[in-house]
């Protein structure tokens, strides 16, 4: 058997390195492997077409946590956040909204829909930003066991509890329906304007399989507020050359404190003997053996592609098969030969620094659902479109721009099957062009080069199982010390010297680093 | 000879004065934030949120009209000799085309101004400072042959800053511009004459562009177009005062005060307290300011300037003690705070801001000589809900931000 480690991690995502990272900087001999020939999972940058640098899947850093920034010193290592200035939301009768940084801008912008909304939209944020506050420590460490909580668990859970307390009584009564009602039932109760309530309620459904109207989407909008509360560090951003650098300024601190990456090894399978876990075995055969291996795949793909379902407690493999993946969401990177026009707000413009959201209104969203519940692709699905050459001028040649489109809702189960994605790939696109070409009339004019992303090609080239970009549902049920599954969110598996450290953990998806930092944290804290 | 009323004469002095990029930057200033710099109109930022401006300055390019810098023409036989006594450099080691940051002193070694000095190179030189000092300098030119025409006015500046900056100029210009850093050279911009330095204040790799006031409108146009491709964005004074921070540039009137202003002694500084001792050449004769200063370089420094990094993680925790998010604000803070080691007070910050792109709260701060040195730990006053705090900061070196563009 080849060299040992203290620790080898499966997957060189960014979770997969945050993870190593750490556990270099305390010491341990370290070793990733990484299946593709670049690092980074869904966290890359890749120059698909000569010139123009994709953030193939992740287009925002969202929520990147400032300690890991300061800890693995990720600026000195390359790591530059530009952040999305605004959120721009152009309407089919010609009309647009912006949301600024600055409130009263973005005040006189509301209140061209609705004085009302106009008054009422920093009260929410404001609100927001309390509730916010309840839940961001819950970030930074293993969730507390509900089911079955132990001493520690107990102690973690009454602080919880007391901060609860602490909350005014409006925003505890707030809370509740966060935890219990659909995004739009919320928004219903704050504001009057469609044209303001459809771009924000999306946040509630992006990586889930639910609508806006879906109960339980609530809470997922309060994710879009914790960037606030991260302060200064203005986290919800675009990263210098991509949302790859991210990955490859966290590989870079890795490997400053000793860890080893490989790029090109792919792992076969974890070697499991009398319920523990000894080695893994790479696809050519080659086997390392380490105290510890740790999964930076989906739980899906660690438990029944690489351990072995004859390994596993049978309820425990039941409730990891039920665990919901679901992917909803389909990718168009472009490559365009100019500036793209929106009717609405014509010509280049602070407008185009942030997001732009295609959401024309809350029955557009919730129709958009519908056809997805039944197997197609919306025929107007809801766009989340970046165009980070705008302020990031290293990833395409000059004047010319890349322009990232996030595509909800395209059905991981499609009615032929998600095998028959591929040959519906070019039409899925197609409909993101025309949905796209009726607020940016000339778009298809100006594209060099696309690239098209279903869910199935998510799964087959990224692992993300189902297509799903979160490594499982973002929803309620499948969150905090459900994650992936009662009695298992604190990165340990059943199987012996087998961790957990991606987004299928606490405290999920996004560029995050949570998950790959708490598990290391939790490991070394272990003294195993 | 006297000052030269500015544009003519033909302004509103109730009003500042329209800067030769007025037309030009008043439509782009959607934000209508204005301040008043040296007499003149001067855009604080475009937009009403500033980030972006800064953004541009470290990821494309920005361009700000520094046209309210005093320049001043300096010719004659004894231009260099002249300058090099009224300044603390050498400049008569000064090569032609070649730019030098000086130091302006009173004869008492403190601190009048800084700016920089330029050889033209056909035996005159352009002194540029951040305020008024024609007259300063005209007290010492008995005896010098020397002319010095102030031409504040009639010379349009524009400074344009980051990593693109040279593409930018080379797209503009038509053909390559091989530069060195603090290089100078006159050409023609698409038919506008221009002297073009390699010079800036914001750190990173950028050039200052100096033609008559009747050329600006074009050289601004060009500029603008040349720039759209690479996301050239129009920049005011808050960002620039953000990324002068990082570089660990000082500032008159707000790190140190000029000299003839002070009432009081203790608000003057010499250049080696403000930080700036590497602009004066001693042991070359007699310069105004050498004889204190020479004296005060044999012994240990008063007071220095450093740089700090305060601790964000306990400004966080400041804030959430009492229930607040950290919000630090994207702005340069010119309020001073004391600094202290346990009980005692041992300084004062006089700039600080936070850093985008080292996501971290930096600061200038003027400290007693012998406490300077990297890696010691202070505590500076932090106030939050009307209440005074301490928290933990770190002298690190200066600049804060150094990217190699810059000198490349």
């Amino acid at each position: 058997m080849a060299v040992s480690y203290d620790q080898v991690i499966i997957g060189g995502g960014h979770n997969g390195l945050t993870c190593a990272a750490y556990l270099a900087r305390a010491g341990r001999k370290v070793l990733v492997l990484e299946a593709r020939h670049v690092l980074g999972g869904a966290a890359v940058t890749e120059e698909v077409f000569p010139g123009f640098k994709y953030s193939v899947c992740s287009y925002v850093v969202s929520l990147l946590r400032p300690e890991i920034i300061r800890e693995l010193e990720l600026t000195r290592h390359g790591l530059e956040l530009i952040p999305l200035e605004c959120s721009f939301s152009p309407y089919p009768d010609g009309s647009s909204l912006v949301r600024w940084p600055d409130r009263e801008q973005t005040r006189r912008e509301i209140a061209h829909f609705s004085p009302r909304d106009a008054e009422a939209y920093p009260l929410f944020g404001d609100a927001m930003i309390r509730l916010a506050r309840f839940v961001r420590p819950i970030l930074d460490k293993p969730p507390p066991d509900a089911i079955d909580p132990g001493l520690g668990g107990l102690l973690d859970l009454l602080k919880l509890g007391r901060s609860f307390r602490r909350l005014d009584p409006v925003d505890r009564l707030r809370k509740i329906q966060m935890f219990t009602m659909s995004a739009v039932d919320f928004l219903d109760r704050w504001f009057e304007s469609d044209a303001l309530k459809a771009p924000m309620a999306v946040s509630g459904i992006i990586g889930t399989f639910l609508g806006v109207r879906s109960p339980g989407t609530a809470y997922v909008l309060l994710h879009h507020y914790m960037g606030e509360i991260d302060g200064a560090s203005r986290s919800w951003g675009f990263a210098r050359g991509g949302t790859g650098a991210v990955s490859c300024a966290i590989a870079d601190a890795a490997r400053s404190f000793g860890a080893e990456i490989r790029t090109e090894a792919p792992v076969a399978r974890i070697d499991v003997r009398n319920g523990e876990a000894r080695s893994v075995v790479l696809e050519d055969g080659s086997e390392i053996s380490a105290r510890q291996i740790i999964s930076a795949v989906d739980p899906r793909r660690t438990f029944f592609g690489l351990v072995g379902r004859e390994h596993l407690d049978p309820d425990f493999a039941t409730s990891i098969e039920r665990f919901k993946y679901r992917g909803s969401s389909g990718k168009v990177n472009l490559a365009l030969d100019r500036l793209p026009s929106f009717t609405s707000r014509p010509g280049d413009g602070p407008h185009l620094r942030g997001d732009i959201a295609i959401a024309p209104s809350i029955d557009a969203l919730e129709l958009a659902y519908d056809e997805a519940k039944y197997g197609r692709w919306s025929s107007r699905p809801y766009l989340n479109i970046v165009i980070p050459s705008v302020v990031d001028p290293t990833i395409a040649p000059p004047g010319k721009h890349v322009m990232s489109i996030f595509v909800q809702y395209a059905p991981y189960q499609l009615e032929g099957g998600p095998e028959s994605w591929p040959q519906h790939r070019e039409a899925f696109g197609d409909t993101v062009i025309e949905t796209l070409e009726e607020y940016c009339p000339g778009l298809s004019d100006s594209i060099l080069h696309r690239q098209v992303l279903t869910p199935w090609d998510l799964e087959q080239e990224f692992g993300l199982t189902e297509g799903n970009i979160f490594h499982g549902e973002l929803s309620l049920e499948q969150l905090f010390f459900l994650r992936p599954t009662a009695g298992w969110a604190n990165y340990r598996t059943p199987v012996k010297n087998l961790w957990m450290c991606a987004s299928g953990t606490h405290p999920g998806g996004g560029v995050m680093g949570s998950p790959g930092r708490n598990a290391a944290r939790a490991l070394l804290k272990a003294r195993v | 000879m006297d000052f030269q009323y500015p544009r003519g004469g033909s302004y509103d002095p109730a009003m500042p004065i329209p800067t030769p990029f007025h037309d030009r930057t008043a439509p782009l200033c959607t934000s209508l934030q204005w301040k008043d710099w040296a007499g003149f109109h001067a855009v604080c930022r475009y937009g009403t949120h500033l980030e972006a401006e800064y953004h541009a300055i470290r990821q494309s390019a920005g361009l700000l009209d520094v046209s309210p810098l005093t320049k001043i023409a300096v010719a004659g036989r004894d231009a260099a000799a002249f300058l090099s006594f009224v300044t603390c450099r050498d400049i008569q080691r000064l090569r032609p085309a070649r730019v030098r940051y000086v130091a302006i002193c009173d004869e008492a070694g403190k601190l009048v101004d800084d700016g920089t000095v330029m050889n033209l190179g056909d035996g005159s030189y352009r002194l540029t400072a951040a305020s008024p000092i024609w007259r300063w300098i005209d007290r010492f030119s008995a005896g010098f042959d020397v002319s010095l025409v102030d031409e504040s006015d009639s010379i349009a500046s524009l400074a344009i800053q980051g990593p693109r900056s040279r593409a930018i100029l080379e797209q503009a210009a038509g053909e390559k511009i091989p530069l060195r850093y603090f290089q100078l050279a006159t050409m023609s911009l698409d038919g506008i004459p221009i002297e073009i330095s390699r010079t800036g204040y914001t750190g990173d790799l950028g050039y200052e562009l100096w033609c008559q006031a009747e050329h600006s409108t074009a050289l601004w146009d060009r500029l603008m177009e040349a720039g759209k491709p690479h996301r050239l964005l129009p920049v005011g004074l808050d960002a620039l005062d953000i990324v002068r921070i990082e570089a660990g540039f000082v500032l008159q009137g707000v790190d140190y005060f000029s000299a003839p202003t002070c009432l009081i002694e203790s608000r003057k500084s010499s250049p080696f307290e403000a930080g700036i001792g590497f602009a004066v050449d001693l042991g070359r004769g007699s310069f105004v300011g050498s004889e204190a200063l020479e004296r005060e370089n044999r012994m240990a420094p008063r007071s220095k300037l450093v740089g700090l990094e305060l601790s964000l993680p306990d400004i966080e925790k400041l804030h959430a003690s009492v229930g607040l998010p950290p919000v630090l604000p994207i702005e340069a803070c010119r309020t001073s705070r004391p600094v202290y080691i346990r009980a005692r007070q041992v300084g004062y910050i006089t700039s600080s801001t936070f850093s985008p792109i080292l996501k971290s709260a930096i600061a200038l701060a003027t400290v007693e000589g012998s406490v300077g040195e990297p890696g010691t730990g202070l505590e500076v006053e932090f106030t939050i809900e009307h209440v005074h705090h301490r928290i933990p900061a770190t002298v690190v070196e200066r600049p804060f931000f150094d990217p190699p563009r810059k000198r490349d």
